[in-house]
């Protein structure tokens, strides 16, 4: 009954904190610009089974996204088993879900053996940052913070899974000794109760209920910590796939609040004629953390810094200083930044600074050639060339700013229709004198 | 040989002889100005007049579609630029579009349905290679059979559009001797002249992205590099040049190569 109450308590600190946590967020969404309806549910749950659950942008790059799938895939099975434990830790059961028979025997043991290939996994993915250079790990943005952000959560996952691994098999050595029924089954499991063989009894106990206690309690401590880390990925990749874009790549959203500019203007009866009084005044484009589509803002806290984005961006590769993965952890630490006064004081709140110049420079958004490489690599269906663009929308239209070629290429459509300074007299000249060969 | 000089139909003479062509076919300011693209413009007119295709341009009446102001952030000015595109295209009753720059092709294909231009967007590529496939192309194989020829993937057929196998069933039409790139379909490396990059300096860097996508080329020694965009045109061939391969590897558009091999 004690053990009960410390782990209701212990709960409701959890789902206390994680409330609050997620009540902060919805605020700043709440605060960000419209992006799309979202519709066609049978098409987004189609996509998230196959690029989420199906990892199938991963094997884009096939060692590594094998591995990354199989700790994902673990996970999904090994969840089963965590809400096993709230179930029996509220109860004072034990192995509560085993009513469900060989569908629990089949995920006890799934979860068994993917503890172990998750610890090889992650073995790799540490000794990959620790001790190999590879270069998607580097790069301006990828400051000292993001590298202890990783090996921590790294570590937590390891840890996680020793502790499964010895509840498993300590639980096995407990029922064999005990003549106890075994309930699911434990490949890996089996093998390591071989390391309680000695033990008394009573201490076989106590390495279960150990290894129980510290279990659950890394999950809920975890579960805390990933809103605030990088690896909110863990939460986020998921609902990100659902909610994509579901256009083609090509496509940008259109503004309709230029379109209804455009069309007062092209109305002749409209074009002078003053604006409502009423009207509230439209920002164009993006120049802070709070003008960025809830799309955007979903794509920047779904982010895990892999880097698959920026190793394949032309400018990048070129030495250019854009990094599509810096466009995203930049929009991320400035609503971080401004979070609390988001939350305090709405819009209103300004800190003297903005997402533009003071995190991302007009250089890099100049930089982009909207070749949409950054978004077919990433894994998660973040979309980086939406959030630049918005961003030169705001510096042409609310700033008059671009490079002064790029205005030359403006007034040149403006006057004569083409980017370059020709005739629309001239647009024939290809077709004179054309002559094919008789075949 | 025989030579027939091959008038262009325009659409304002078109209609006022009170006839309607199937096709528009956009050329786009790069076809219409760019020394080396007109040439593809004519090369894939003269395809559609040896179809006997219903088609007719717009001429003077054609003004940009807005993308380069729309990437480089000017939407304002890209829906002026649609608007009036629209209009015409009403005026002409114009229903198929048949465009020879991935860029035109592909604002109008999801772009302008926004705004209320709905319309059968042909990319000349996707048109090419059923016209291959439906038997009415026949192309020579002897021209181009035994060059090794690669296929530059332009961003905005490929991962933008997903129009990645069109354009290699007519080059195998055409050689028994595609070969691709390390970096090729939705891994292909960006020529470096997109979202407004084509009429600007590059920001400061290392490298020209157009050297590194033409490194990627060289590196399985090519004699064609094949292309489908006007952009990328200039890019491959500046690449060429600069690696001073003029001589070994020459860079045709798509459509060229099939003229070529019709012996148009």
């Amino acid at each position: 009954m004690v053990s009960q109450i410390i782990f209701a308590i212990a709960l409701l600190i959890t789902l206390s904190i994680f409330a609050f946590t997620t009540w902060r967020y919805v605020r700043l969404f709440m605060l960000t610009q419209p992006a799309f309806r979202v519709r066609n549910f049978g098409k987004r749950f189609g996509l998230m089974m196959k690029v989420a659950i199906g990892q199938t942008k991963m094997f884009r790059r096939p060692i590594l996204g094998l591995i990354h799938a199989l700790v994902f895939w673990g996970f999904l099975v090994i969840l089963i088993g965590s809400i096993e434990m709230v179930i029996d830790g509220l109860a004072g059961l034990e192995r509560s879900l085993s009513v469900l028979g060989w569908f629990y025997n089949f995920i006890i043991a799934s979860g068994d053996v993917f503890a172990i290939i998750i610890v090889v996994a992650i073995a790799i993915f540490l000794s990959r940052r620790l001790f190999m250079h590879v270069k998607r790990f580097e790069g301006i943005e990828m400051k000292r913070i993001s590298h202890v952000d990783a090996n921590v959560a790294l570590t937590i996952i390891l840890l996680l899974m020793i502790s499964l691994l010895g509840l498993n098999a300590s639980y096995v050595a407990y029922q064999t000794a005990t003549n106890g029924t075994i309930h699911g089954y434990f490949p890996i499991g089996n093998y390591l109760a071989g390391l309680f063989g000695n033990m008394s009894l009573a201490v076989i106990h106590t390495h279960h209920q150990v290894y129980w206690w510290s279990h659950i309690l890394l999950i809920f401590v975890f579960a805390n910590l990933l809103p605030y880390s990088k690896h909110f990925h863990v939460f986020m990749s998921v609902p990100n796939v659902f909610l994509s874009r579901l256009e083609p790549l090509g496509k940008l959203p259109n503004m309709e609040n230029v379109t209804r500019e455009v069309k007062i203007m092209m109305n002749p009866e409209t074009a002078y004629a003053a604006a409502p009084a009423n009207a509230p005044i439209e920002r164009f484009g993006v120049r802070d953390a709070e003008d960025a589509s809830w799309k955007s803002y979903l794509d920047s806290l779904s982010c895990t810094e892999c880097g698959r984005c920026t190793s394949v961006c032309p400018a990048n590769i070129t030495g250019k200083k854009l990094s599509p993965r810096k466009v995203m952890m930049d929009l991320r630490a400035r609503m971080k930044e401004k979070r609390n006064g988001l939350i305090a004081q709405g819009k209103e709140y300004s800190d003297g600074k903005s997402l533009l110049r003071d995190y991302i420079s007009e250089e890099e958004l100049w930089a982009c050639t909207t070749c949409n490489a950054c978004a077919q690599e990433c894994p998660i269906n973040i979309d980086h060339p939406k959030l630049i663009v918005d961003m030169r929308r705001y510096l042409v239209m609310e700033e008059g700013s671009a490079p002064g070629e790029l205005k030359a290429v403006f007034s040149n459509i403006e006057n004569n229709g083409a980017p370059w300074q020709y005739s629309p007299e001239d647009r024939l000249i290809w077709a004179e004198n054309l002559e094919m060969n008789k075949v | 040989m025989e030579t027939v000089k091959i008038e262009i139909p325009v659409m304002a003479d078109l209609f006022a002889r009170g006839e309607k062509p199937e096709y528009l076919f956009w050329v786009g300011c790069a076809g219409a100005y760019d020394d080396r693209y007109k040439k593809v413009a004519g090369a894939f007119a003269k395809i559609l007049t040896h179809l006997k295709v219903s088609f007719a341009v717009l001429g003077k009446e054609e003004t940009c579609t807005g993308d380069p102001a729309r990437r480089a952030g000017n939407e304002m000015l890209y829906q002026m630029q649609a608007f009036q595109n629209i209009e015409i295209f009403k005026m002409y009753e114009v229903e198929k579009i048949i465009t020879i720059c991935p860029h035109c092709y592909n604002i109008f294909k999801n772009e302008y349905p926004d705004l209320g231009g709905h319309y059968e967007v042909i990319s000349y590529v996707e048109f090419l290679d059923k016209q291959i496939a439906n038997g009415k192309l026949k192309l020579n194989l002897s021209k181009f059979a035994n060059d090794r020829i690669t296929y530059h993937d332009p961003c905005y057929l490929g991962r933008a559009n997903g129009i990645y196998d069109d354009p290699r069933r007519v080059l195998r039409a055409l050689t028994t001797n595609l070969i691709e790139m390390d970096r090729n379909r939705s891994f292909a490396l960006c020529c470096g002249a997109g979202g407004g990059q084509m009429f600007k300096e590059a920001e400061k860097g290392e490298k020209e992205v157009f050297i590194e996508r033409t490194e990627d080329a060289l590196k399985i020694n090519p004699q064609i590099i094949a292309t489908s965009c006007p952009f990328c045109m200039t890019m491959m061939t500046d690449g060429i040049k600069y690696k001073n391969k003029e001589e070994e590897i020459k860079n045709y558009d798509i459509a060229e190569l099939v003229a070529l091999s019709l012996g148009l």
